[in-house]
């Protein structure tokens, strides 16, 4: 499709992907200088790895599913807060059951991901614009719900719940739970990288590209697009773990209407047929967000989020994968190698511009 | 013995059948108890809290103890069923017709309701932080801005249209990502400008106040009825354009096939923009109700745009009897489900709308009057 050796933007890929990893696990070492100080690592950085992790789920259930659902960051709430009402034993809102952290991974895990089946299975018939509409509507009932239940939460959420002693307070030991949210981000995405090539998420693909052909093959396709939901309700749910541990607290707010567009953004900034582009939304949006927020824009008016839609809506207008769209189209552009042996390009197009620099 | 054998072998393998039909079944029937003990916990069952409360009672009793409860909570529903329909109608007439899902229909509905807001303020003049009085108000300094507030929301919807959403027909997923950027701006931009603090529209003096139904001696906001004769018209006009006009005709065969329709020398493009004119002044009009009915404010956009993803999921998305139907059944259940729920469960209604929306789902996944595309 790009017009070039896939195996150079594999390499070139992988080279950046190792690098970024080696920086990301390194940073700690190197700060705090100004540019990577504390806040930018207990802050920006961990905040990136679990949103990602969050937009992970979504962009592997819209990538290889073809579901881009609005339900997962409510999963992603309802871990944390079933993690809240478990472990937390004091003055603040839900069941304080006291229960070990481990515990509490478990509960907000199981939770979290037998309502991402339940979701799966009532919207498993649906597709595409469908889809869409019935997660949103999950995601409202969802906020709703904990909004409106004062033995699990009620509108002020609970709050003062405390990552295992293993992480400790963030704010004394930021780098435990930097590490601990880098180190699940990078699992679930190598888990993810083997799950769309097992049987089941080449079925998955299937599915995605035509419903109805693998279903007269004989295959169940609301089953797989419930057990497809499901995994990624238990990703989210990952995500939801590690935010609860960052912040120490949780409210119906977190979960609503805003929080699921916003993770939606993320996901189409950084490309919602991509899973790098999940990390990579994630940190633009934090970014963004830290920096802009407080102020008022000049001229329009408005706040962080008219910015944030302004460039949603350039990104959906300009490019559909998002920023990884937008590194694939420049990869096919720049790259001169291949290009001569790639089948799928037009010649003329192909040769101009590199061969033109080259000839002078 | 052989015969003996094979008639075992029949019997088993009809009741084998009978269970598997059982099991296909099985949701329907455990959906038509639910709606069964539903209907006998409002009409007979329910009872208030008297001298001993055990938590269990309503805060209504039965239909057949408080008719005159009974009959406000079935008025409550129909009125609000009827502000929805207005404004899903909105909804499902685009969607119907080019398959667009219009996120920034709820940010369509709040706008409208802010310019109609001003527009009234403007009139009356004396803009106090306190809003107006609807002693203050004549008829037509509700009518006007309302209308007004409709046909600039219908240009609004129709510059959307033409400038973001016509050039990428058919790519379905893009339209409705773009339409959900349009709404965080709208959002966004609202909060800045019209501030984030909850004002509503004044009803004109003429229709609010209480009026007598001969009915369990029940006395009833006029308001409520009129937004409810309102929705009526709005339907009876919809349905009277969509049925016997030509470009009603031209409509409902867009929506059967529009390769066709385009074929027969029809110009659907001015078919489409007249629909998404008409489909968002809609919201822009639901929203002069909503705003004198409830109140505007931030937040006010997403809940109107679920109450009309849920009436078109539930009716079927593209018809205009799906939206009448979806919504009196999500009135209805959020009406009765407020105040028919033991007193301890109440906070649960909510659930209550979900419930339906999944019941109508696992059984008819394109709604109850939809039909595949």
């Amino acid at each position: 499709m790009t017009g070039f050796g896939s195996g150079f933007q594999q390499w070139l890929e992988r080279s950046i992907g190792v690098a970024a990893i080696f920086f990301v696990a390194a940073a700690p070492l190197l700060a705090p200088t100004p540019i990577m100080s504390n806040y930018f690592i207990s802050t920006i950085l961990t905040q990136t790895f679990f949103l990602g992790i969050a937009a992970a789920s979504l962009i592997f259930l819209s990538a290889y599913g073809g579901m881009v659902s609005l339900a997962q960051i409510s999963i992603f709430g309802i871990a944390g807060f079933a993690l809240g009402n478990a472990v937390t034993n004091g003055n603040t809102k839900g069941l304080n059951l006291g229960w070990s952290p481990w515990w509490g991974i478990v509960v907000g895990l199981a939770v979290a991901t037998a309502v991402a089946f339940l979701f799966g299975a009532l919207a498993s018939r649906s597709a595409g614009i469908y889809f869409l509409m019935i997660t949103l509507t999950f995601a409202v009932i969802a906020n709703v719900f904990f909004g409106a239940d004062l033995s699990l939460s009620g509108f002020g959420g609970i709050s003062g719940i405390q990552a295992p002693s293993w992480i400790g307070e963030v704010s004394a030991h930021p780098y435990r739970l930097y590490y601990a949210a880098f180190v699940v981000a990078v699992v679930v995405y190598v888990v993810i990288r083997y799950l769309v090539r097992t049987p089941f998420g080449l079925t998955l693909q299937g599915i995605r590209d035509d419903p109805l052909r693998m279903s007269s093959l004989g295959y169940n396709v609301p089953l797989h697009r419930t057990m497809a939901f499901g995994f990624a309700g238990f990703i989210a749910a990952l995500g939801g773990v590690l935010f609860v541990w960052w912040n120490g607290h949780i409210d119906p707010a977190s979960i609503n209407i805003g929080a699921a567009i916003d993770l939606l953004v993320i996901c189409v900034i950084g490309g919602l047929y991509r899973l790098e582009g999940a990390w990579l939304g994630a940190l633009a949006f934090v970014v963004i967000q830290n920096y802009v927020r407080t102020d008022y824009l000049p001229v329009v008016g408005g706040t962080f989020h008219s910015l944030i839609g302004a460039i949603f809506l350039l990104i959906i207008l300009l490019s559909p994968g998002g920023l990884m769209g937008i590194w694939g189209a420049m990869l096919g552009r720049v790259a001169p190698a291949d290009r001569a042996t790639s089948a799928t390009g037009i010649p003329g197009e192909q040769g101009g511009q590199p061969t033109e620099g080259a000839s002078r | 013995m052989s015969n003996a054998a094979a008639d075992a072998e029949h019997a088993g393998s009809r009741v084998a059948a009978s269970r598997r039909a059982l099991v296909r079944r099985g949701p329907a029937g455990v959906a038509l108890i639910a709606v069964a003990f539903a209907l006998v916990w409002v009409l007979f069952a329910a009872r208030t809290c008297g001298t001993s409360c055990t938590g269990l009672e309503t805060t209504f009793g039965s239909a057949v103890h408080d008719p005159h409860d009974f009959l406000i909570t079935l008025l409550n529903a129909v009125t609000a069923a009827g502000l929805y329909f207005v404004v899903a109608s909105g909804f499902t007439l685009i969607f119907g017709l080019m398959r667009v899902v219009n996120m920034a229909h709820g940010a369509f509905f709040l706008l409208g309701g802010y310019i109609a807001l001003k527009l009234q303020r403007h009139f009356v003049g004396g803009d106090s932080a306190f809003g107006l009085l609807s002693s203050q108000v004549s008829w037509w300094q509700w009518l006007v801005p309302a209308l007004v507030a409709a046909v600039c929301i219908g240009i609004a919807g129709l510059g959307m249209q033409q400038v973001f959403l016509r050039w990428n027909q058919g790519q379905e997923l893009r339209q409705a990502l773009i339409t959900i950027a349009i709404a965080i701006i709208l959002a966004d931009q609202m909060i800045a400008h019209f501030g984030a603090f909850t004002q509503d529209i004044a009803w004109p003096g003429l229709i609010d106040k209480r009026v007598r139904i001969h009915l369990a001696g029940v006395e009833y906001s006029l308001t409520r009825l009129a937004i409810l004769a309102t929705a009526i018209l709005v339907g009876a006009a919809l349905w009277l354009w969509l049925k016997k006009t030509r470009t009603g005709m031209v409509i409902r065969a867009g929506v059967d096939d529009r390769q066709m329709v385009s074929a027969l020398g029809v110009n659907i493009q001015l078919t489409f923009a007249l629909a998404f004119f008409v489909g968002s002044a809609l919201a822009g009009f639901g929203g002069a109700i909503g705003g004198s009915f409830a109140s505007l404010g931030p937040g006010v956009d997403a809940n109107w745009l679920l109450y009309s993803l849920v009436v078109v999921i539930i009716g079927g998305m593209g018809s205009l009897v799906g939206a009448a139907v979806g919504s009196l059944l999500l009135g209805l259940v959020s009406a009765f489900s407020a105040v028919y729920l033991p007193a301890n469960y109440t906070y649960y209604s909510i659930i209550f709308t979900f419930a339906l929306l999944a019941l109508v789902l696992a059984f008819r996944p394109l709604g109850l009057f939809g039909r595949p595309a």
